[in-house]
């Protein structure tokens, strides 16, 4: 023990750091601020920790080639012991830092802890955040599969939108005219030396002023900040009610840290390493990409955006959800903390979670993408096809052959891009339905070219059979004036 | 009175020497960043003189039966040895009656995602965000904002020609209006 104590002696003589240390440990925080809600930042800092790691674990196999990194990647889930694990604990660090940082946010919005003095605090935390998303984006990439390659695909085409300078910003962004060699190149050192040295540096300047500035106090109702006299007001609640980080805080983060390890580690067990997917070949055109989970809302937001609006949305919307993360400080950088009375705040939060979760859920089941095998996958239900007539079962048939069901959907079985057409005969006479299939609109292809007048007049003969058969189906009622009373109404 | 005078005299000699020092350090970084910065732009400063596209085989034109589509593959004109697979690029020829052609980028208008082709209703569909296309590769429903990216073609001693080597884009697409005869 004395042998430590004198090892310790003799560093510290020479470094002198030990007082810093010292100091930082003791510093005093508000008591009710060592509470479980503010262990989501240290967390962040150890799934920081657990990524660097692993990174430079996985960087003694990997190889940033675009030609070699699939293999590699098989390599280390099949050939490496515990390949798979290392990979799994990165994956699934990768998920669990998105999800602390967010909550962090959240809970640091909630809590007005971004208002007079740690606006800079949180201004570095905004592009802590930017930077997490860039880590994310160019490891999927890094994951170099199908999804990565298409997905470099869709930011090459989100890039070009950019107006005057796109296509320049594309060679740059892929390093040449095409996805290739250079793209996976420049993505290697995006996620492994450009973004984490940023990163790190700005994750010390944020640790610099958390120390510096004090852990916000917990946020009390009617307790206002105001820039004249909060530095006394929290310096005086620190020295009158506060108490030293070590230990009286310190425990919480300690435990939240081992708890976050364990979870990540105990996913990456259960559920195992991310793909990767079918190897990077453009030739391979049977693929349906998508993103990983944390952009699967910006996946789905693309499919919604009307046409005419998604160029401006796609390259102005980002921009000013940064000016106002960026300006919220200086906006609202006094006033109430708790979120008790900050209705505002807090609606904004279940506003933006709601359209997350929702966009993120959509995105999970892609309703509007046409489900390319449907047509000779799924087989129109046999209870759909009892007691047709044989010009009925034809038009079923058409309805299969020219790939209706892959955008259509009979008994909840096909695609979702145009509506259920179970109940179709209810909404559509005969006349609308040959209007609808041989000049599409609302956002269905005009078929009018593509099926001979028998099969549609086939196909609609099907799909005026299509409503329950207690409901009589959608009938003009002009018909019977204009055709005289003979005319004979559909079934 | 003399002795401040020499002592600010001495700071200042030395303020301008560190200041001279800065200054040969300013340029001293311009003349490194010119050579860096034209590095960082190769990517671009390339395409000014030979330009990334060329004329690449498809293959024999009885490859592409009159009346039909059909996927061809090719190799990136540029390629780097360490490209693998990437270099191999996949488009969609017509042919529409035998003498002429149409010769479609594989990469969706809207975001670039694999078009796939369905001879049975004559579309073109994206697996993506559910962009279809018309067999002459109009824009047909989905939320692409024009048809097809199309590559220009000739034939030549029986091979089909198409002028390519660039990934088509919407933003590279719509500066070419009116410049090139390329449309992709």
């Amino acid at each position: 023990m004395r042998m430590i104590y004198a090892i310790g002696d003799w560093l510290d003589q020479r470094l002198q750091i030990g007082g810093a240390i010292r100091e930082t440990m003791g510093h005093r925080v508000p008591r009710e601020s060592a509470s479980w809600f503010y262990v989501f930042g240290s967390g962040a800092l150890t799934i920081l920790g657990l990524q660097v790691v692993t990174g430079i674990l996985l960087a003694l196999i990997y190889v940033p080639s675009a030609g070699e990194a699939w293999n590699s990647l098989q390599t280390l889930n099949h050939s490496i012991a515990l390949g798979w694990f290392i990979r799994a604990l990165h994956g699934w660090g990768s998920n669990f830092m998105i999800a602390v940082v967010l909550i962090h946010m959240v809970e640091v919005f909630l809590f007005g802890a971004y208002k007079f003095p740690r606006e800079l605090t949180w201004i570095v935390g905004v592009f802590l955040l930017l930077m997490t998303l860039g880590m994310a984006f160019t490891g999927q990439v890094l994951r170099f599969d199908q999804d990565a390659y298409w997905g470099l695909g869709i930011g090459a085409s989100i890039t070009s939108r950019v107006p005057i300078i796109g296509p320049w910003a594309v060679k740059l962004l892929l390093g040449g005219p095409i996805i290739a060699g250079a793209t996976l190149s420049r993505f290697f050192a995006l996620h492994v030396f450009v973004i984490p040295g940023l990163l790190l540096t700005f994750v010390g300047l944020h640790l610099l002023m958390v120390l510096k500035l004090g852990i916000n106090e917990w946020p009390m109702p009617g307790r206002i900040v105001r820039r004249a006299t909060y530095l006394q007001e929290y310096q005086e609640l620190t020295s009158k009610h506060g108490e030293p980080f070590v230990p009286y805080a310190v425990w919480k983060d300690l435990l939240f840290a081992a708890f976050i390890l364990l979870s990540i580690a105990v996913c990456a067990v259960y559920f195992g390493p991310f793909g990767p997917g079918g190897q990077p070949d453009p030739t391979i055109i049977q693929t349906s990409p998508k993103p990983d989970f944390f952009f699967l809302w910006l996946y789905a937001l693309l499919s919604f955006l009307p046409p005419s609006a998604e160029t401006p949305i796609l390259l102005i919307g980002p921009a000013i959800g940064i000016i106002v993360l960026l300006a919220l400080p200086f906006v609202a950088g006094e006033g109430e903390k708790s979120w008790r009375r900050r209705p505002i705040a807090v609606l904004s939060i279940l506003l933006i979670a709601v359209a997350l979760g929702t966009l993120t859920h959509l995105g999970e089941y892609t309703p509007w993408s046409p489900l390319m095998n449907a047509w000779s996958s799924e087989p129109i239900p046999p209870q759909y096809l009892q007691g047709l007539t044989s010009l009925e079962r034809q038009g079923a048939l058409v309805f299969q052959a020219k790939q209706c069901h892959n955008c259509h959907s009979l008994d909840e079985k096909g695609g979702q891009r145009g509506p259920a057409l179970d109940r179709v005969a209810l909404r559509l006479t005969g006349d609308q339905l040959v209007r609808q299939v041989i000049q599409g609109g609302g956002n269905m292809p005009a078929y009018g070219k593509n099926l001979s007048p028998a099969e549609t007049y086939a196909l609609v003969a099907f799909l005026q059979t299509l409503h329950p058969s207690n409901q009589r189906p959608a009938r003009d009622a002009s018909h019977p004036l204009v055709l005289g009373a003979s005319e004979v109404s559909p079934r | 009175m003399i002795q401040t005078e020499t002592t600010q005299n001495k700071m200042s000699r030395r303020m301008m020497l560190v200041r001279v020092s800065l200054l040969l350090n300013g340029v001293v970084a311009a003349m490194l960043a010119l050579p860096i910065v034209r590095y960082l732009l190769s990517p671009i400063v390339r395409e000014r003189k030979p330009g990334y596209d060329s004329w690449l085989s498809l293959g024999q034109t009885a490859q592409f039966p009159a009346g039909q589509t059909r996927l061809a593959t090719y190799r990136n004109p540029h390629p780097n040895s360490w490209d693998g697979d990437t270099a191999d690029i996949a488009c969609w020829v017509r042919n529409i009656d035998g003498s002429k052609f149409q010769v479609f980028a594989i990469n969706c208008a809207h975001l670039g995602c694999p078009v796939r082709w369905f001879p049975q209703s004559n579309l073109f569909m994206c697996p993506c965000h559910g962009g279809a296309y018309y067999q002459d590769g109009s824009r047909a429903s989905g939320p692409p904002e024009r048809g097809l990216f199309e590559y220009s073609y000739r034939i030549e001693a029986g091979q089909l020609f198409i002028s390519a080597g660039e990934m088509p884009t919407p933003g590279r697409a719509a500066n070419n209006i009116g410049g090139k005869a390329t449309c992709a």
